[in-house]
């Protein structure tokens, strides 16, 4: 029970919680997009990193094609490379524990770790994330599929909203600030310039292309767009905001 | 159209992503360059998937009910609403005008 009274675990469950419901979004709308029970299991089995996720089947659903959706997918998942990094250096795990411990690297679980100041905590905290999502994330995205396979036509229970107001959702936590609101004005104004003229899918790649030039060229913070769909710590924490000013200044 | 081998690549690739920041060399990806182009990349990735869904329909611009859904979705964000209602507050927008006859 003593596990029970660890702060990163308490915040680790409800993070957990919080994020693996929405797997019954991407169930839903992954199924109303046409992919099969299995081929929705396996983005979140195998895949799994909500943004990429979503991205997939965004791109598949409005037409595009599989590489473009594979290309956006990737791209959108860069950063759990950086934050692979960073769990390196924070928790150091030993030789096989490196092979697992990446599966589970994604927004919510890098941002419990970050939080704590202790590494057993942030240990703790980074697992009890991981493992949570990873397992409820899992168990929602096959109630998402089977209901949405239940719904019949999509567009008249307003699916095709549902995907809209959820890529907004995964966006509007990382709008803090002037910088992202420019960035994500001019990947839209690309993304609407670019449809007419190149297939479905391909003025996503357009847009990342822009924003990634603006992330190159440009003098601003170094963390920019790495926020968590769910925010681990809401109101604040002394340690979060310690580990972001050291990210800041590295 | 078989999806199952671009599912399987992107699947591949998200891991082989996650597992590299474990072993790349810290210095290579530490570059404070990689990790801003990694975030704005983001947020634009984000910000594109989010208008193409709102708007686009195969190679035109259409304004249908999904954008109801846009404005209904950042109203529930506004409001704080957590995810999950939001996206349900943006189906539900699309279902009610596509109801009252608009798409």
């Amino acid at each position: 029970m003593k596990l029970l009274e660890s702060p990163a675990v308490k915040v680790g469950l409800s993070i957990s919680i919080a994020t693996g419901l929405y797997g019954i979004s991407f169930g839903a709308l992954a199924s109303a997009s046409g992919f099969s029970f299995w081929q929705t299991m396996a983005f979140s089995l195998l895949m799994f990193s909500g943004g990429s996720q979503f991205a997939f089947i965004g791109v598949v659903a409005g037409g595009g094609s599989g590489i473009a959706a594979m290309t956006a997918a990737a791209l959108l998942g860069l950063r759990n490379g950086i934050y692979g990094m960073q769990m390196n250096a924070l928790l150091r795990p030993s030789g096989w524990l490196k092979y697992p411990q990446a599966h589970i690297t994604i927004d919510e679980s890098t941002a419990t770790a970050s939080g704590q100041s202790d590494p057993d905590e942030q240990r703790r905290g980074f697992w009890t994330a991981g493992l949570g999502i990873f397992v409820l994330w899992n168990i929602f995205t096959a109630v998402g599929a089977l209901a949405g396979d239940a719904l019949g036509d999509p567009k008249q229970w307003g699916l095709d909203g549902a995907a809209v107001a959820a890529f907004l959702g995964l966006l509007w936590p990382r709008l803090k600030g002037r910088e992202p609101w420019a960035i994500a004005a001019a990947a839209a104004l690309a993304t609407i310039i670019a449809v007419p003229f190149v297939p479905a899918g391909v003025p996503i790649l357009v847009a990342a292309v822009v924003a990634g030039a603006i992330g190159w060229f440009s003098h601003g913070r170094s963390d920019e767009g790495m926020e968590p769909d769910v925010d681990p710590y809401p109101h604040g924490h002394s340690s979060a905001d310690a580990a972001s000013r050291e990210r800041n200044a590295e | 159209m078989n999806l199952w081998p671009w599912i399987l690549i992107a699947c591949g690739l998200a891991y082989v992503t996650k597992l590299s920041g474990y072993f790349v060399p810290a210095k290579l990806l530490r570059s404070p360059r990689m990790m801003r182009v990694a975030g704005t990349m983001t947020i634009g990735l984000l910000a594109s998937l989010t208008v193409v869904n709102a708007v686009a329909s195969g190679q035109s611009l259409a304004f249908d009910a999904r954008l109801g859904a846009l404005a209904a979705g950042a109203v529930a964000l506004w409001l704080r609403a957590p995810f999950l209602v939001v996206v349900i507050v943006g189906s539900a927008a699309a279902a009610c005008l596509r109801l009252l006859g608009w798409r």
